[in-house]
C-alpha cells in the first residue's frame, strides 16, 4: 500500500490536485468556524449550486471556466447576504431558491447541448483530474489571498461572528465584514468544488469546524485544529480516492465524518 | 487604573438627548425624548415591553440615524460606550476563551490594524481583575454561569470605554443572588470610577436602589426625573401595582 502512495506521487495531476485541494481544505476549514458559528452555513451550500450553474454555462459557451465561476459566484454571494438581510423571504428559504434554480439553470443548458456527460458529472462529484496547470497558478493566488485576508482580519471576524450587535455598536462595520466573509467563502468554493464536487463541497467547509469544536475550547484553537484537521483529512481522502478508485470529493468527506466521529469520542473523554 | 474619576460638580452634561424621535417604517418607536444625564449619572430606563426602550438604545449607539432631535456626547465619541448587549443564543454555546471575549471590546477606534497592542492587553487584564475574572482568563466562555458570562461581557464593554456603560437588561435570566452581584459591581463602578451608567430593566424595585434618575418610557416619554421624584410621582405608582398584580 505504501508502494501504491509513493507512486501516487508521479502523477502531476495528483500532486496538482494535493496542493490546490491542500489550500482550499485550508482556507475553508478557517472560513468554516465563522460561517458554522454565525449559522452561515447554508450559505456555502447555495453558493456551490450557484458555482455548478456557472461551470456548466461555461462549458457550453467554452469559456474557460474559472473565468466565469468567479465573478458569477462573488456577485451571487453578495445578493444571498444583502437579499437575506432586507428581503421578506427568509434567508434559508431565499438561499435554497437561488440554489436550485442555479442547479436546474446548469443542467437544463448543458442537457441542451451535450447531454450530461462525463464533464458534468466531474463537475457534480468532484475528480482529481480537473485541476489543469493554468488553473494551478489561479488557484494559489486566490488561496493565498483568501489566507492572508483571513489572518489580516482575524480579530474583527471573531468580534462580528461572537456579537455583531456589540461590534456595530462599538464602530466595527458588521455589514462589511459580513460581506467579506462571504466573498472568501465564494472564492474558496469555486476553487474547490472542481476537486470536491457540487454536491459535497460544503462538507469541507461544515465537518472540520464542527470536529474542532469538540476538541478545543478558544477561538483560537478552534481555527487551528480545524485548519489540522482539513488537511489532514483531505490528504488522507486523496489518498483514499486513488487507493480505492473513487471519486475524490465524496473519498474526502468520509474522511472527514470518520474524524468528526473522532473527534465527538475525543470530546466526550475529555469532560 | 487608567478611569477617570470625574468631579460630578458643575459637570456638562456628557450625554444630551433633544425631543428625540426614532422610526421605523412601520411607525414611529420613540417619540420625543428629552433628558441629559452628567457625569456619574446611574439612569434607569424602564417601561412595558413595546415602549421603545430597545430602539432608544439602538439610538443612543447610533446605529439608527434620529428621524428629527438630536443625541449629544460630550467628551466622548459615540462608538466609546461600553455596550453589554442582550446575550443571544448564538453566544451561550461559542468556543471562546474569556480572553478573547473581553479583548475584543478594544476593537473600537482601532481602525484596519489588525492585531493588539500591549497596552490593549494591559488594559483588557486590568479590566478583568477589576471584575474579579481574572482566574478565568483560559477558561471557554460556554463553560461559565450566567452570572459568570455576564461579568465577562462587562469587562468587555469597559475595554471599550471609560465614561459611559449601557446595559440592556443584564440582569435576564440570572438568579436572585447571581444578579445582586452584578449590581453590586455595577454600583461599584459608578461610585468608585465615575462611569456613568444607563441600564435597561425591568426589575424597577432594585434599580430604584442605586439609580440617580429615572426614565420612564410609553408610546410618549412618560417621565424623566431623578430616582426620588420617581419614586414619589405616580407614572411609578401605576408601573409599580402594574408589576405586582402581575406576579
Amino acid at each position: 500500500m505504501l508502494q501504491s502512495l509513493v507512486e501516487m506521487l508521479n502523477y502531476p495531476f495528483i500532486v496538482r490536485a494535493l496542493i490546490v485541494g491542500g489550500l482550499v481544505a485550508l482556507c475553508a476549514a478557517l472560513l468554516g468556524v465563522s460561517l458554522v458559528l454565525k449559522r452561515y452555513s447554508m450559505i456555502g451550500d447555495g453558493l456551490s449550486h450557484v458555482g455548478f450553474g456557472a461551470l456548466s454555462v461555461a462549458m457550453v459557451m467554452n469559456i474557460a471556466p474559472m473565468a466565469v465561476a468567479v465573478p458569477v459566484v462573488l456577485i451571487s454571494a453578495f445578493l444571498m447576504l444583502r437579499l437575506s438581510q432586507n428581503s421578506k423571504i427568509n434567508s434559508d428559504s431565499l438561499i435554497a431558491l437561488i440554489a436550485t434554480v442555479s442547479l436546474a439553470l446548469g443542467v437544463f443548458i448543458t442537457s441542451l447541448s451535450s447531454g450530461l456527460n462525463a464533464d458534468v458529472n466531474s463537475y457534480m462529484f468532484g475528480s482529481i483530474f480537473a485541476i489543469s496547470d493554468s488553473d494551478v497558478t489561479l488557484s494559489i493566488i486566490l488561496s493565498v489571498i483568501v489566507l492572508a485576508l483571513f489572518i489580516f482580519f482575524y480579530n474583527k471576524l471573531f468580534a462580528v461572528t461572537f456579537d455583531e450587535n456589540f461590534a456595530r455598536a462599538t464602530g466595527t462595520r458588521a455589514g462589511v465584514y459580513n460581506m467579506l466573509l462571504a466573498l472568501l467563502v465564494a472564492i474558496t468554493i469555486v476553487i474547490g468544488m472542481r476537486i470536491m464536487g457540487t454536491m459535497l463541497i460544503s462538507g469541507l467547509i461544515v465537518f472540520p469546524a464542527l470536529s474542532a469544536m469538540r476538541i478545543s475550547k478558544s477561538f483560537r484553537s478552534v481555527v487551528i485544529c480545524s485548519a489540522i484537521i482539513s488537511v489532514i483529512c483531505f490528504i488522507a481522502g486523496i489518498c483514499l480516492s486513488y487507493l480505492a478508485g473513487a471519486p475524490a470529493g465524496a473519498s474526502i468527506v468520509i474522511v472527514n465524518a470518520v474524524a468528526f466521529v473522532l473527534c465527538i469520542g475525543i470530546g466526550k473523554i475529555k469532560s | 487604573m487608567d478611569l477617570i474619576k470625574i468631579n460630578t460638580e458643575n459637570a456638562f452634561p456628557i450625554l444630551d438627548c433633544n425631543n428625540l424621535t426614532l422610526s421605523y417604517d412601520s411607525g414611529i418607536a420613540v417619540n420625543n425624548v428629552t433628558f441629559n444625564l452628567e457625569p456619574g449619572d446611574y439612569l434607569c430606563i424602564v417601561g412595558e415591553n413595546g415602549s421603545g426602550k430597545s430602539t432608544l438604545i439602538k439610538g443612543l449607539l447610533g446605529l439608527m440615524s434620529a428621524k428629527s432631535g438630536s443625541i449629544k456626547y460630550n467628551g466622548l465619541k459615540q462608538n466609546e460606550i461600553g455596550y453589554l448587549p442582550q446575550q443571544t443564543q448564538v453566544q451561550r454555546n461559542f468556543p471562546a476563551s474569556v480572553y478573547e471575549v473581553v479583548i475584543s471590546g478594544c476593537l473600537n477606534n482601532r481602525g484596519l490594524k489588525p492585531f493588539y497592542t500591549k497596552k490593549e492587553k494591559t488594559r483588557c487584564e486590568e479590566n478583568m481583575r477589576l471584575l474579579g475574572i481574572m482566574d478565568l482568563k483560559d477558561k471557554s466562555y460556554k463553560e461559565l454561569s450566567g452570572g459568570q458570562q455576564q461579568r465577562v461581557l462587562l469587562a468587555r464593554a469597559l475595554c471599550a470605554t471609560k465614561r459611559m456603560l449601557l446595559l440592556d437588561e443584564p440582569m435576564t435570566g440570572l438568579d436572585p443572588i447571581a444578579s445582586n452581584e452584578l449590581y453590586r459591581i455595577i454600583k461599584k463602578l459608578n461610585k468608585e470610577n465615575g462611569i456613568t451608567v444607563i441600564m435597561v430593566t425591568h426589575d424597577i424595585s432594585c434599580s430604584l436602589h442605586d439609580a440617580t434618575k429615572v426614565l420612564h418610557m410609553g408610546k410618549d416619554m412618560v417621565f424623566f426625573g431623578t430616582a426620588d421624584e420617581y419614586r414619589k410621582s405616580e407614572v411609578s405608582h401605576n408601573f409599580l401595582r402594574c408589576s405586582c398584580s402581575n406576579h
